[in-house]
C-alpha cells in the first residue's frame, strides 16, 4: 500500500529546508523499496516546527517536525512511514496544544489540503460560501457581511460592508475588486500562508465580493519578496479557470469574474491602498488625498473594493455558515477571528488564529513561550513598522482594536514581535524614523523631511548631544508627523518612536528606572 | 547563478509587447525586462513611453520609484539580509556586519571583483524563524553565522 505523506510547501518550511527533507525522504523510500506519496501541503502555522513532516496512519495524521535532512535516515529506521515513535514525534498535529487552543476558521485547512486541489478545497467546505451568496444576491450579502461585524484586517480595521455597500451604490460600466495582499509589515505572514496554502479562499472571497458589488474583475497585489505565494495563486486561478469558477458564468451562474495577481516592486507605501491603486494602475506609488474615496474613484477612476487578504478570506465563513456564528466570536466592537502572527525573538512562533480578547502576555508568554534566546521579554512591537512597542507591564492587554487604541497601541495586521532584554529601544525608534524616510512616497513634508530629521535627531540623542534639548525637539516633531501627514506611514511612525521613549527613557539616555524610583 | 540575456532591442520590444494586452501592464513590463536583462537598461525608457504614450519622464519616474528595479546589473549573485524588525530581534544585525565584514562591502554594494551584490530587504514573511536570508531567489530562514558563512562562500564560488 502507498504510504501518503504531507510536507509543507510554504515558504518558511522551504527556507528551513523542507525541500532537502522531500528529496531525502523519496531516496530513503526507493532504498527501502516502499512506495510513498508526498503531497505538498501549506504550513499549519507551528512555524518552530517546520519542516512538519506528516504520515498518514490508520489513526490519522501523525507529524514529526522540526525534521531535518539529516534527521530523515533515523526517522525512517524509527518507522516514519507507519507513524513510528521518535524523539520529534509530535503525534496528531491537530492535537497540539498550540492548535488545540486555536478557533480556526481562516486557517481551518492551511496545512491540510493541497492548495492546488479544487477537489480537497471543496471537500473542507469550500465554496459553500459562494453557492448562498448566488442564492442571497447582492444587498443580502452585504447585510450578511454587515451582519458578521468584519472590519478590514489590513490595518485601519474599518468596517467592510459599508466599504461594500459604497460600490455597490456606485453607478458605472465598470467596477474592480483589488486585494491588497501587500503584507509589507515585519512580523507578518498570514496572507502569504493563505495564498500558499489555502489560495482557493481568496478567490471565493473575491467572486463574492465581485458579487455584491457588480464587478467582474479581480487584483490580487502582493509583493516580489513572496514569490512562492505569488506561483500558488497563479496555480489557483488556473485551476478555478478550469473548473467554471472563474471566467464567465462562474459555477454555472449567469454572472462572470476574473482575475490576476500582479506583483509590487519592494516599495512599502504601496500596501496604502491608493499608493496600491497608483502602482497597480503602472504609476509611481504615491498616496492620493481623499476624497475621492476608492470606493468611489478607484482603480483607472472606477468604483473599487480594497481589501486585505484576511478581510476577504473571512467572507466565505460568513455567507456558508452565516453571520451571526462569525459575530459570536470576539468582544465589543472587534468580531471574529484574527489570525495573530506571533514572531521575532521567540520560542514558539507561529500563526494562531484566535476570537479577539485574548490578552497579549498570553500570546507572548503562553503560547510563545516567551523569547527564544531564553532572555526576559523586555517589549514587543505589535502591529507592524508603524506600531507601538508595548512594554511587558501593558502585557493584560486584549487584543482588541479599541483597547489598542486606547493605550496608543494598534494591532495593525496582527503581527506580534517579541524582543528580548538586549534590545536597544533607542535604536529601535531611530530604525522606525529611517524606515519612514526610506519608505516615504514623498507627498508630504512632515513625513518626507521629517524623517530625515527624525534620525538625525535620534542620532544626536544617542551619542548624548544636548539630550534634553534633542528629546523635545523629537516629541515636537513627531507631534508635527502625527498631526500633518497624509496618510499613516508618516502619521504613525510616530507611535514605535514615542512608545519606545515613553517605556524605556534609560535606552535614550536616561537615568536607569530604579535609580529615579529610589530618588 | 541567475542568466540574463545581452541587451538586444528586439527582445525587449518582444518583452513589452508580451505584457501590451493586460490592463495597467508598465509594472509587469518592468518586471520582465528585469527578469530578462537583470536590470532595466536605460533604453527601454523611450521605447516604454513610446508604447504607453507617456513621457520619457514619467516612466523614468516610476522605475526610480521602485526599490526592487536595477538600473545597472547586479554582481553575480545577489545575497539580501533581512533587516526588518523581526529579523533585527532574532539576532540580524550581527549577522549583517558580518556579512559586510566578510565581503569588504557595505549592504547595498557589490564586492571588488563584482561576484556578489548584498542588499537588505524588509521582510520575506518569515518572521516567526528569524533572522532570514535570500540567495539569488533562494529563500533560507534560521540564519546562524555558519549558515550565513555557507551561503557567502557558496556566493563567492
Ligand atoms: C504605509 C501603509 C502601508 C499599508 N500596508 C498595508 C498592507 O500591506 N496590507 C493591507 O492590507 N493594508 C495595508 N495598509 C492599509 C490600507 O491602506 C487599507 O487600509 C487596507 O488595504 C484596507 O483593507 P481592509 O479594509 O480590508 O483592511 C497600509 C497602510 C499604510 C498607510
Ligand atoms: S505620510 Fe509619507 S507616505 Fe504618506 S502620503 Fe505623506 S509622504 Fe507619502
Ligand atoms: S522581518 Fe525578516 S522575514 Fe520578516
Amino acid at each position: 500500500m502507498t504510504v501518503r505523506l504531507f510536507i509543507p510547501k510554504d515558504a518558511c518550511a522551504i527556507a528551513c529546508g523542507a525541500d532537502e527533507v522531500v528529496a531525502a525522504i523519496e531516496a530513503a523510500a526507493r532504498k527501502t523499496g516502499t512506495a510513498i506519496e508526498i503531497v505538498r501541503t501549506g504550513s499549519r502555522g507551528m512555524l518552530w516546527l517546520e519542516p512538519l513532516v506528516e504520515v498518514e496512519t490508520a489513526d490519522g495524521r501523525i507529524g514529526y517536525g522540526p525534521v531535518t535532512e539529516d534527521d530523515v535516515y533515523g526517522l525512517v529506521a524509527a518507522g516514519l512511514f507507519q507513524g513510528g515513535a521518535h524523539e520529534l514525534r509530535i503525534g496528531k498535529p491537530e492535537e497540539h496544544p498550540f492548535m488545540a487552543k486555536q478557533t480556526r476558521l481562516t486557517f481551518a485547512r492551511c496545512g491540510i489540503i493541497d492548495p492546488a486541489s479544487y477537489t480537497d478545497y471543496c471537500r473542507l467546505g469550500g465554496y459553500k460560501g459562494l453557492e448562498r451568496a448566488l442564492q442571497l444576491g447582492p444587498a443580502e450579502i452585504i447585510e450578511e457581511v454587515k451582519k458578521s461585524g468584519l472590519r478590514g484586517r489590513g490595518g485601519a480595521g474599518f468596517p467592510t460592508a459599508i466599504k461594500w455597500k459604497t460600490v455597490a451604490d456606485a453607478k458605472d460600466d465598470r467596477k474592480y475588486i483589488v486585494c491588497n495582499a501587500d503584507e509589507g509589515d515585519s512580523g507578518t505572514f498570514a496572507d502569504r500562508m493563505i495564498m500558499e496554502g489555502d489560495p482557493f479562499q481568496l478567490i471565493e472571497g473575491m467572486t463574492i465580493a465581485g458579487l455584491a458589488v457588480g464587478a467582474t474583475k479581480g487584483f490580487v497585489y502582493t509583493r516580489s519578496e513572496y514569490p512562492h505565494a505569488i506561483a500558488a495563486m497563479a496555480k489557483a486561478i488556473e485551476v478555478a479557470r478550469q473548473h467554471g469558477m472563474l471566467g464567465v458564468n462562474i459555477a454555472g451562474s449567469q454572472h462572470s469574474f476574473d482575475m490576476e495577481v500582479r506583483m509590487g516592486a519592494g516599495a512599502y507605501v504601496c500596501g496604502e491602498e491608493t499608493a496600491l491603486l497608483d502602482s497597480l494602475e503602472g504609476g509611481r506609488g504615491t498616496v492620493r488625498a481623499k476624497p475621492p474615496l476608492p470606493a468611489h474613484k478607484g482603480l483607472f477612476q472606477k468604483p473599487t473594493v480594497i481589501n486585505n487578504v484576511l478581510s476577504l478570506v473571512a467572507v466565505p465563513h460568513i455567507l456558508a455558515d452565516g453571520a451571526q456564528k462569525y459575530a459570536d466570536f470576539g468582544m465589543g466592537r472587534s468580531r471574529g477571528t484574527m489570525p495573530v502572527q506571533i514572531a521575532g525573538n521567540v520560542r514558539y512562533g507561529g500563526l494562531f488564529e484566535t476570537a479577539f480578547g485574548i490578552p497579549l502576555g498570553e500570546l507572548i508568554n503562553d503560547i510563545g513561550g516567551g523569547t527564544a534566546s531564553g532572555r526576559p521579554v523586555k517589549a514587543a512591537q505589535v502591529g507592524g513598522p508603524l506600531g507601538a512597542y508595548v512594554p511587558t507591564w501593558d502585557f493584560d492587554l486584549p487584543f482588541d482594536y479599541e483597547e489598542f487604541a486606547k493605550r496608543d497601541a494598534l494591532i495593525g495586521h496582527g503581527g506580534i514581535v517579541v524582543f528580548d532584554d538586549t534590545a536597544d529601544l533607542a535604536k529601535m525608534a531611530r530604525f522606525a524614523m529611517e524606515f519612514c524616510s526610506v519608505e516615504s512616497c514623498g507627498k508630504c513634508t512632515p513625513c518626507r523631511i521629517g524623517s530625515t530629521r527624525g534620525v538625525e535627531l535620534m542620532d544626536r540623542i544617542m551619542r548624548g548631544e544636548r539630550r534634553e534639548a534633542n528629546l523635545a525637539v523629537l516629541t515636537d516633531l513627531c507631534h508635527t508627523m502625527k498631526l500633518g501627514s497624509l496618510c499613516a506611514l508618516g502619521g504613525f511612525t510616530p507611535y514605535p518612536v514615542m512608545s519606545a521613549l515613553k517605556h524605556f527613557p534609560e535606552d535614550f539616555g536616561a537615568a536607569p528606572r530604579t535609580l529615579e524610583a529610589a530618588e | 547563478m541567475p542568466h540574463y540575456e545581452p541587451w538586444s532591442e528586439a527582445r525587449a520590444r518582444e518583452v513589452i509587447n508580451e505584457f501590451a494586452h493586460l490592463e495597467g501592464p508598465l509594472m509587469p513590463m518592468l518586471h520582465g525586462i528585469q527578469e530578462t536583462f537583470g536590470h532595466v537598461p536605460e533604453e527601454v525608457v523611450p521605447m516604454l513611453a513610446e508604447t504607453l504614450n507617456q513621457s520619457r519622464a514619467e516612466i523614468h519616474g516610476v522605475i526610480t520609484f521602485y526599490h526592487d528595479f536595477r538600473h545597472e546589473p547586479a554582481g553575480r549573485h545577489v545575497l539580501k539580509l533581512c533587516r526588518a524588525e523581526a529579523c533585527q530581534a532574532a539576532g540580524g544585525d550581527a549577522l549583517a556586519a558580518h556579512a559586510e565584514d566578510r565581503l569588504g562591502c557595505k549592504l547595498g554594494e557589490t564586492t571588488a571583483d563584482g561576484r556578489v551584490t548584498v542588499e537588505p530587504i524588509y521582510c520575506l514573511g518569515l518572521c516567526a524563524t528569524a533572522p532570514s536570508a535570500m540567495l539569488d531567489g533562494r529563500i533560507v530562514a534560521r540564519l546562524t553565522e555558519r549558515r550565513l558563512e555557507a551561503l557567502i562562500t557558496e556566493a563567492q564560488s
